[in-house]
């Protein structure tokens, strides 16, 4: 939980939430976009960002992303969050 | 050495170890007299591990594991309260799955929902959000825990729960800062500590210069720093090299990440829910003034705390931690993981004791992890 995990923003699913559908490691969760708006949220698609516990934190370059990701794949850390997204999703509905 | 396998940039690796041994011959640092820097974020001291990079650092260098671990931190109190609330029937607890095996006075987390509360595991506050949406009926309380980088999100679940009129979601809110520790680190006499590495995400949100009173009252460099291992020796050098030429300044080796000034939207929704307790109770550490933050009035409603009556809010319970557990000698860098009577004996990442063995960025976690057989040296 305390470190983000690199994702793209690939739509925005409900701009009155603030909220992005991103693609993280092939996974699709939906993230809130609030602290890394600035303008049009439509512009942020195609975007990477540091994802933190479901919120965007930081656009970074696609090298970035990448080179964060491996870091975080070689602590276990990338996997971990992974798991953690699905329980999260197992939780709403009451499986978790 | 597996350099080549280990390493993404191995040749660079070679050359910041190398230019750290000349710097650490220059000012004089050895084995018995050794540089004191203290890496302040639970997922660099995993990473310093997970590459070894204690033992290929010249011998003059040593690493000082802080308490930039969450979970770790967290007082036997805060879990049982926890568990008083998820107890009643008509609450959904949630929380990160980090907290789950952190030992109460009796159970774990994990352990009351074995026994029947009714507790959740998400991967965000949003999902705890959106449980309560589904199930207007129960009390849904999210556990809000961490440093700076898990405070805004927990603010900006707050503000959203208001702007929809939820009125059966609240937080339990746990939440702690990273520069008050460090000065109650330094205003200890005992630490010798010589420079900082300092928190990358963390600093993502806060920027740099809530770290100033680091090198202007106390005359110590602190650098900011990223995950990858060739990042913690670049910034290990640019300690060495300010410590070398007589300044102390926080300078950033994460600038790519971290804005100097962090994150305005973040900082904006942290000040607008939240306000500083007068002090905080950390496990191992005490209490130490400022450190943590209430739910301010304006959002009371969404304050796990009025609403249970638990917590900082009611009657404080004093637990005693553990016995023999020496998880507070070991985050103030007293005592190494490996000197605990209780190190792999009755405390083990399955069977923890002690917080510092539950998270993966603990301490102890990380030497069980990655130094079964250095522990036996």
């Amino acid at each position: 939980m305390c470190l983000g995990i690199p994702g793209q923003i690939v739509a925005i699913t409900d701009a009155g939430r603030m909220m992005a559908l991103a693609d993280v490691s092939g996974v699709k969760r939906e993230v809130n976009v609030a602290c890394v708006a600035e303008g049009p949220l439509e512009a942020l698609v195609g975007h990477w960002a540091l994802i933190h516990v479901g919120f965007a934190m930081s656009l970074i370059d696609e090298d970035e992303a990448a080179r964060t990701l491996e870091a975080l794949r070689d602590l276990g850390e990338a996997q971990e969050t992974l798991a953690q997204m699905a329980e999260g999703a197992a939780a709403l509905e009451g499986r978790a | 050495m597996k350099f080549a396998s280990e390493f993404r940039d191995p040749a660079l690796a070679k050359g910041l170890l190398a230019e750290i041994a000349k710097l650490a011959e220059q000012i004089g640092a050895t084995r018995e007299k050794p540089v004191h820097i203290m890496e302040i974020c639970g997922g660099h001291t995993h990473s310093i591990f997970r590459y070894g990079l204690d033992k290929l650092i010249h011998e003059g260098i040593e690493f000082i594991h802080g308490p930039g671990c969450p979970v770790c931190v967290l007082p036997r109190a805060r879990v049982d309260e926890c568990i008083e609330m998820a107890e009643r029937p008509e609450v959904i607890f949630t929380t990160f799955g980090d907290a789950m095996r952190v030992p109460g006075s009796k159970l774990s987390l994990l352990q009351a929902k074995a026994a029947g509360a009714d507790i959740r595991m998400v991967y965000s506050p949003l999902d705890a959000l959106e449980l309560a949406r589904r199930n207007p009926g129960r009390e849904v309380v999210f556990f809000g825990l961490g440093f700076e980088t898990t405070t805004p999100s927990t603010a900006l679940a707050i503000q959203q729960a208001a702007r929809e009129g939820l009125t059966n979601f609240s937080v339990f809110c746990n939440h702690i800062t990273v520069p008050e520790p460090i000065k109650a680190l330094l205003d200890d006499p005992y630490m010798m500590l010589d420079g900082f590495i300092g928190p990358g995400h963390v600093s993502m949100v806060i920027g740099i210069h809530p770290y100033d009173f680091i090198a202007q009252d106390y005359g110590k460099p602190l650098v900011v720093a990223g995950f990858e291992p060739t990042d913690l020796l670049q910034s290990v050098l640019m300690v060495l090299r300010q410590i070398a030429e007589g300044r102390a300044a926080v300078e950033n080796q994460y600038a790519r990440v971290v804005p100097e000034h962090g994150n305005k939207v973040s900082l904006a929704a942290i000040a607008d829910v939240y306000e500083r307790r007068p002090s905080f109770e950390w496990r191992g550490l005490g209490e130490i003034d400022a450190s943590g933050l209430r739910i301010r009035p304006a959002y009371r409603a969404y304050d796990a705390e009025e609403k249970f009556g638990i917590g900082y809010a009611g009657k404080r319970a004093e637990v005693e931690e553990a016995e023999g557990c020496a998880c507070g000698a070991v985050m103030t860098g007293r005592m190494k993981p490996v000197a605990c009577p209780q190190f792999g004996k009755g405390c083990t990442p399955e069977m923890p004791l002690g917080a510092l063995m539950v998270s993966s960025e603990g301490a102890c976690a990380a030497y069980w992890q990655y130094g079964g057989a250095r522990a036996a040296e």
